[in-house]
């Protein structure tokens, strides 16, 4: 951008091409994203819709074209639909907590007076750099029924007569890992709120202050607006990530018990990998995974539509005053 | 652009100084009300990062407790330290191979993917040309992409290329992941620098691959920190890739795979899963406290783009 690169002359193609041979070296650096690109992220994608179209095992190299039948499948399998309807659960339920408690820290963190902020924000952030079967591990000690902490502090102080079976427990253990997997990544959308906070340039407040705004009028009048925008993508990202939760629900629970925690990554895993009971089914998962896929391209775009009209109505509304 | 090279903590800094506009109320009562309220917000905290970190506190506490000690009891202090769990999980459990592969897998995978990301940030940052678009699109549209899916293609792809029984399978499809924020950390960086350096190069006889290499590249050390902890966190943590790759490769797993499996077999040695957990915990945690800025802007900067 910054180089004196003339717009390609309109004429014909040999300006074309002498604008190419001129940025060869930019071809040629491009090349290494590209084909890692192409490898790990299109040629997957494209493979995906191909597999879900197939019979196959992944163990031999019988590959029988079933054509939609494993989508025909999939809409009557009722365990599909449990994992499917689990995961956009797991989204409605842990991200706005993880939205709210991590805006609410980052607003106290964002304290130019607070010493201890970045010991804070430390502490907070660490169960996000800790390997998820990791903490798969420590929390089903923490929560162990018969010799976890958690529930020998619950029983002897009194709060439950019979201790909580966390993981074991149909009815509890979706909720478990959602509020492990809640305390594990809340400190990335605490740091993405803290990225926000720290655009608002604080001369901002100031003249604020001096014109004798409260607390109340600068949060409404300065903090949302500017946090506004911010707000879609932090939404957007923490949405995406939850959704695609695997490791803490397979290394705590393996989706079980009787597939209770089951969410949608863990469903295509178990397909694809494990097998439940017979061979494992490659297609099969695959065309989950596209279905799955869909869904959530589909929820992604709903999102940013959304997002973008809140921002005309904004605009709009902003110009009126 | 610049903001995002801001350590998070300067960036509010300025009230700190002398701003220009402060004496016009009385700044020292203000001043003092803001300390005062920055303790009492302190106060309240401690106790909450106490419970969040106290699963942590508790599992360094068992991996030095004997079994009996650990099944038995709330307190955090061992009576004696078993600091033999260690050299015992280390000698048995695999844990060395573990941890070797994943530094040889994080590495290589780092390697590959900031030198990738630093060149195609290059060229996308400082030039115009025919197709550039067509790029910027592509790898915008691959940002929204779930990844989880692609582990199907990818697992058999591997086995196709006849990667599956070395590390580079691993390594590769790791540094193929989640490097679109690097591209545009690289690209937002170069677009900013002064193209005289470039001037000044060319006239000096440099060809096109000394400037990115000689001029540019060493300019962009804090962007491409960030690159390496993003990359490094990316590729230490990640889970399903590695365990799908080597279901029938124990020799090849990572840390959180091994640590996965082990679960599974000694369920019931407490002591021994903590001491392993610790281990394999080390050296991220580590790594974080040394470059935490550059973790924090690296997650930050996903959202200032």
């Amino acid at each position: 951008m910054t180089t004196s690169t003339q717009a390609p002359p309109r004429s014909a193609g040999a300006g074309l091409w002498r604008q190419i041979l001129k940025h060869r070296w930019c071809y040629v650096f491009m090349v290494p994203t590209l084909v890692l690109s192409a490898l790990f992220t299109f040629y997957p994608i494209f493979m995906s819709w191909y597999f879900s179209f197939l019979e196959w095992s992944g163990y031999t190299n019988d590959r029988a074209w079933v054509g939609l039948d494993n989508y025909a499948r999939l809409i009557q399998d009722a365990a599909f639909w449990g994992a499917f309807g689990r995961s956009f659960l797991f989204v409605l339920v842990a991200v706005p907590i993880k939205l709210a408690i991590s805006l609410l820290l980052a607003i106290l963190l964002n304290n130019e007076s607070m010493k201890l902020s970045p010991v804070f924000r430390t502490m907070f952030f660490l169960p996000v750099v800790t390997t998820a079967a990791i903490v798969g591990i420590i929390m089903t000690f923490v929560l162990d029924p018969f010799n976890g902490p958690v529930n020998q502090a619950l029983t002897s102080s009194g709060l439950v007569e019979q201790a909580i079976d966390f993981r074991g427990d149909k009815d509890a253990a979706l909720w478990t890992v959602m509020g492990v997997e809640i305390w594990k990544n809340m400190g990335i959308t605490m740091v993405y709120w803290l990225a926000a906070l720290q655009t608002v340039p604080t001369t901002y407040y100031e003249a604020a202050r001096i014109d004798g705004a409260g607390r109340w009028h600068l949060l409404r009048h300065i903090t949302v607006p500017i946090l506004a925008p911010f707000a879609a993508i932090i939404t957007l990202l923490t949405a995406n990530q939850t959704l695609h939760v695997f490791a803490i629900v397979q290394a705590m629970t393996q989706g079980g018990p009787a597939r209770a925690s089951e969410v949608m990554e863990v469903y295509i895993y178990r397909e694809a990998f494990v097998g439940d009971g017979g061979l494992p089914e490659l297609g099969y998962a695959s065309a989950a995974g596209v279905f799955f896929g869909l869904a959530v391209m589909v929820v992604a775009l709903l999102q940013i539509w959304v997002a973008k009209k809140a921002h005309s109505m904004r605009a709009a509304m902003g110009a009126q005053r | 652009m610049s903001r995002i090279l801001t350590p998070p903590t300067s960036a509010h800094h300025g009230l700190d100084g002398a701003a220009p506009t402060e004496g016009a109320t009385s700044p020292p009562q203000r001043r003092s009300r803001a300390v005062l309220r920055a303790t009492i917000i302190s106060i309240i905290l401690i106790p909450i990062c106490l419970v969040w970190i106290y699963p942590f506190i508790w599992m360094i506490s068992t991996s030095l407790k004997t079994n009996a000690e650990a099944f038995s009891g709330l307190g955090l202090v061992p009576e004696t330290l078993q600091l033999g769990n260690y050299i015992r999980v280390w000698s048995e459990a695999n844990i060395a191979r573990y941890f070797v592969n994943t530094v040889l897998i994080t590495a290589g995978s780092i390697v590959i993917s900031v030198v990738s990301t630093a060149m195609i940030g290059y060229v996308l940052g400082r030039y115009k040309f025919p197709g550039r678009f067509v790029i910027v699109a592509l790898l915008a549209f691959a940002v929204f992409l779930p990844e989880g899916y692609t582990i199907i293609p990818i697992f058999d792809l591997i086995h196709s290329l006849g990667l599956a029984d070395s590390l580079w399978g691993i390594t590769l499809a790791e540094a193929g992941g989640a490097h679109v924020i690097a591209i545009l950390l690289f690209a937002g960086f170069f677009s900013q620098l002064p193209k005289e350096l470039e001037e000044a190069a060319v006239l000096d006889g440099a060809g096109f691959l000394r400037i990115f290499w000689k001029v540019y590249l060493p300019l962009a050390k804090p962007v491409t920190a960030t690159a390496i902890v993003l990359q490094f966190m990316h590729s230490w943590n990640d889970f399903l890739l590695p365990l799908v790759l080597t279901l029938n490769q124990p020799d090849l797993r990572t840390l959180a795979v091994g640590i996965y499996h082990f679960q599974g077999e000694y369920f019931t040695d407490w002591v021994g899963m903590a001491a392993a957990s610790t281990i394999s915990l080390m050296p991220i945690i580590v790594a974080f406290l040394f470059l935490q800025r550059y973790f924090v802007e690296g997650v930050a900067g996903a959202v200032k783009q």
